[in-house]
């Protein structure tokens, strides 16, 4: 657990470096939003042949700027007859939940916030936050398409999340760790290192690439489905639902909802990117390999992800509630299982 | 064996509650100022009732008070995205009782101006029914092409949507120089955007999957509820009044009549209804080609303009092909320049009712999909 953080390093292990050590990340999700809603923007318009945002300075990048100060200007409706409590209180665990599983995110090789040896199992108990955030704020919203979008989205979250733990659990049974700070170490080297092709080893390994990298799409498939993202987006299936569990919500709130979307988005590429895609590991060998080019990887491989996030949602219709459920329980899951029993057979022949 | 049948007995009385929901009238999905009082069960829709009004404009006892002339515009506001297309059969009915007989030039005009109306409506209900099942990318790229159509149509009458164009015995207004290169133009475009669809959502797996097998209207009941158009053919009934009581100049053009084919899925299913606006909006592209080539240069479409409407004491009833199906007008003169009644028997108004039918029994979600099928304009449902 040496050198984990180069903060501690740098001022020693006191109050300061925890405050700044605890505040990067967030202040990383802050301008990864605002790029990420861009994007969003852009690419949308690009794929649908618009030119997107033009207005708001050199060619609109401060749209998503003024999206922000819009939404802190409007009116923070409560719904009359709703559960107080619940209904103020949703936005914020939804956010907590995502902003929690950046604790344990390597964001280079000398910067994880905390380096915990369980830290593929916090994210994931973590990330069933979000689901307890959104039963509440459709539960409290005391509206119809609320409650219809809350449970739709639970059901989802935890069908989910089961194919893509098997994929999760598969990379550690290759990995045999957990942390992941780890599980980059092992994958360092040329990109063939990665554990989406098997991972390091010798020509042996050929056999077990198909398997990894239907893990790893299987964990990218599993991902869209717990963000809520297109074809997945039935909580928030805007021709049926409106807006699915926020279509009460308003102003900052809403704006908290959004955010803890995108945080989301770039929690599943981050672990995505750290599990299958070398993390902060440079994909040549030593070329731009060091602390700082971790960084730049690391953002850059996440980022990547995200925008295929963003690419299938323009470009995909919505599955039906029950077709989610067919390819979570029947074809997900059946495949992972055969999967992780290859991947657990190659390395007990190892 | 008690136990078993104490058990059944427990499970009948966990039986879960029926919600009411209320879509609409502001809903993203329901195509206008629709409401559904829909009962679900979980998921499952159980029942629907359709309430209809909120968009009332007593169009039909406006017109008792308006000259012949002034009704025009009020009729292009029935079903306001195929305005063209309303105005004919009006002006047809009205053709036949005062006996006059328009020009070629006239009715090749016409149909062009028809056919290009007819792919603008479908483009919009091919590309909102693809946003009702999640696909937003289509819809933009219809919206692109059915601009440039509308502006060929604004060109020639000086409205985007609410033309105004058509006239009894002729029309407002001339063609424009270089209107049939425009027209060719367009035709090439709408080709390239359908090929380009059919593979972004037409064939996509998720779309064939989402409306395939759901809201199966069979032929006997589209029949029985006197459903037509796209929604008649989309169950397999070979009915377009184009082909079966060619009205105009149709029966000079060489085009086929789509029908539901069940190529994925059954006949009568919400992707097939679908699909037969798709291939319309291929045989429209023949149709106008060969008017292109067909229609005389020479002419004035409004020779035969009366200057005053005043038909003789009758009755008549006239009704053509609108891209939403049957749409046809009823018209009283007592022998003055007003109408003494008007009855318009509009496509949407009809396809609506079958709703509850055919809705019964599949997912909330496919009851959205079910309404962007039947392809409604609340204008002409509430008039």
């Amino acid at each position: 657990m040496e050198n984990v953080n180069f903060l501690y390093d740098l001022l020693g292990k006191n109050v300061i470096s925890v405050l700044l050590i605890v505040s990067l990340p967030l202040m990383f999700v802050l301008v990864y939003a605002l790029i990420a809603i861009l994007a969003e923007l852009k690419v949308s318009a690009w794929i649908q042949e618009r030119l997107g945002p033009m207005r708001t300075g050199p060619w609109g990048i401060l749209q998503p700027i003024a999206e922000v100060v819009k939404l802190i200007q409007k009116e923070d409706i409560t719904p009359d007859r709703s559960s107080k409590l619940l209904y103020n209180l949703a936005p914020f665990i939804i956010f907590t939940g995502a902003y929690a599983a950046f604790a344990v995110i390597p964001f280079s090789e000398y910067f994880v916030p905390a380096g915990i040896n369980l830290g593929l199992f916090y994210i994931f108990a973590v990330g069933s936050i979000s689901a307890i955030g959104i039963v509440m704020g459709g539960w409290a919203s005391n509206n119809k398409y609320s409650l219809m979008g809350a449970m739709r989205s639970v059901a989802q979250l935890i069908s989910y999340e089961i194919p893509a733990a098997m994929a999760v659990l598969s990379i550690v049974v290759l990995a045999s760790t957990m942390n992941m700070q780890e599980i980059n170490k092992i994958q360092s080297g040329w990109f063939w290192n990665w554990f989406i092709f098997g991972g390091p080893g010798t020509l042996a390994k050929l056999w077990v690439i198909p398997f990894t990298l239907g893990l790893g799409l299987i964990y990218f498939i599993s991902s869209l489905a717990e963000t809520n993202r297109v074809p997945f987006d039935i909580p928030e299936g805007e021709s049926e639902l409106v807006a699915g569990f926020h279509t009460e919500y308003s102003g900052m709130k809403f704006a908290m909802f959004f955010f803890a979307e995108y945080a989301n988005m770039f929690v599943v590429a981050a672990v995505l990117t750290t599990i299958f895609l070398g993390g902060w590991n440079s994909p040549f060998g030593d070329f731009m390999q060091g602390p700082f080019w971790g960084v730049f990887w690391f953002v850059s491989k996440a980022f990547t992800v995200v925008l295929v996030q963003i690419w299938i949602r323009w470009t995909l219709p919505r599955f039906r509630v029950d077709q989610l459920m067919y390819i979570g329980w029947k074809v997900l899951l059946p495949l992972s299982f055969i999967c992780f029993m290859a991947v657990s057979l190659y390395v007990m022949l190892k | 064996m008690s136990d078993i049948k104490r058990l059944d007995l427990e499970y009948s009385q966990l039986e879960s509650d029926r919600m009411r929901i209320n879509v609409g009238p502001q809903h993203p999905s329901t195509h206008g100022v629709l409401r559904l009082e829909v009962e679900v069960d979980g998921e499952i829709v159980t029942e629907v009732v359709p309430h209809l009004g909120y968009l009332h404009r007593c169009f039909e006892k406006h017109c008792e008070k308006m000259t012949y002339l002034q009704v025009i515009p009020y009729i292009d506001r029935l079903d306001y995205i195929s305005a063209m297309n309303n105005e004919w059969p009006y002006v047809m009915a009205l053709e036949k009782l005062m006996d006059i007989k328009v020009t070629d030039k006239v009715e090749y005009i016409r149909v062009i101006m028809a056919e290009l109306n007819r792919i603008a409506n479908h483009q919009i209900a091919v590309a909102t029914f693809g946003l009702d099942a999640g696909a937003f990318t289509p819809f933009l790229f219809f919206f692109r092409d059915r601009e440039y159509i509308i502006w060929i149509l604004e060109k020639m009458s000086g409205a985007r949507l609410l033309y105004n164009y058509f006239r009894v015995g002729g029309l407002a207004a001339d063609v424009y120089p270089g209107f049939k290169e425009d027209c060719l133009n367009i035709v090439k475009q709408v080709r390239k955007t359908n090929a380009e669809v059919m593979d972004l959502l037409i064939y996509n797996k998720i779309f064939i999957q989402r409306s395939a097998n759901v809201g199966i209207l069979t032929p006997e009941v589209a029949i029985n509820f006197a459903c037509s158009g796209p929604v008649l053919r989309g169950s397999g009934v070979k009915f377009d009044l184009r082909k079966d009581e060619p009205y105009s100049i149709y029966d000079r053009f060489d085009f086929d009549i789509p029908v539901g084919t069940g190529e994925v899925g059954v006949v009568g299913d919400c992707w097939n209804r679908n699909m037969v606006r798709v291939n319309e909006m291929e045989q429209s592209c023949r149709i106008i080609e060969q008017a292109i080539a067909q229609m005389p240069d020479e002419g004035d479409v409004k020779a035969l303009v009366p200057k005053r409407i005043k038909p003789p004491k009758g009755e008549v009833y006239m009704r053509a092909e609108n891209p939403k199906g049957e749409l046809g007008f009823y018209i009283v003169s007592n022998g003055t320049d007003k109408p003494e009644r008007i009855k318009a028997r509009g496509a949407s108004f009809v396809n609506l009712s079958v709703i509850p039918e055919i809705s019964k029994g599949y997912m909330f979600a496919d009851l959205i999909l079910i309404l962007g099928s039947i392809d409604i304009v609340l204008g002409e449902v509430d008039r």
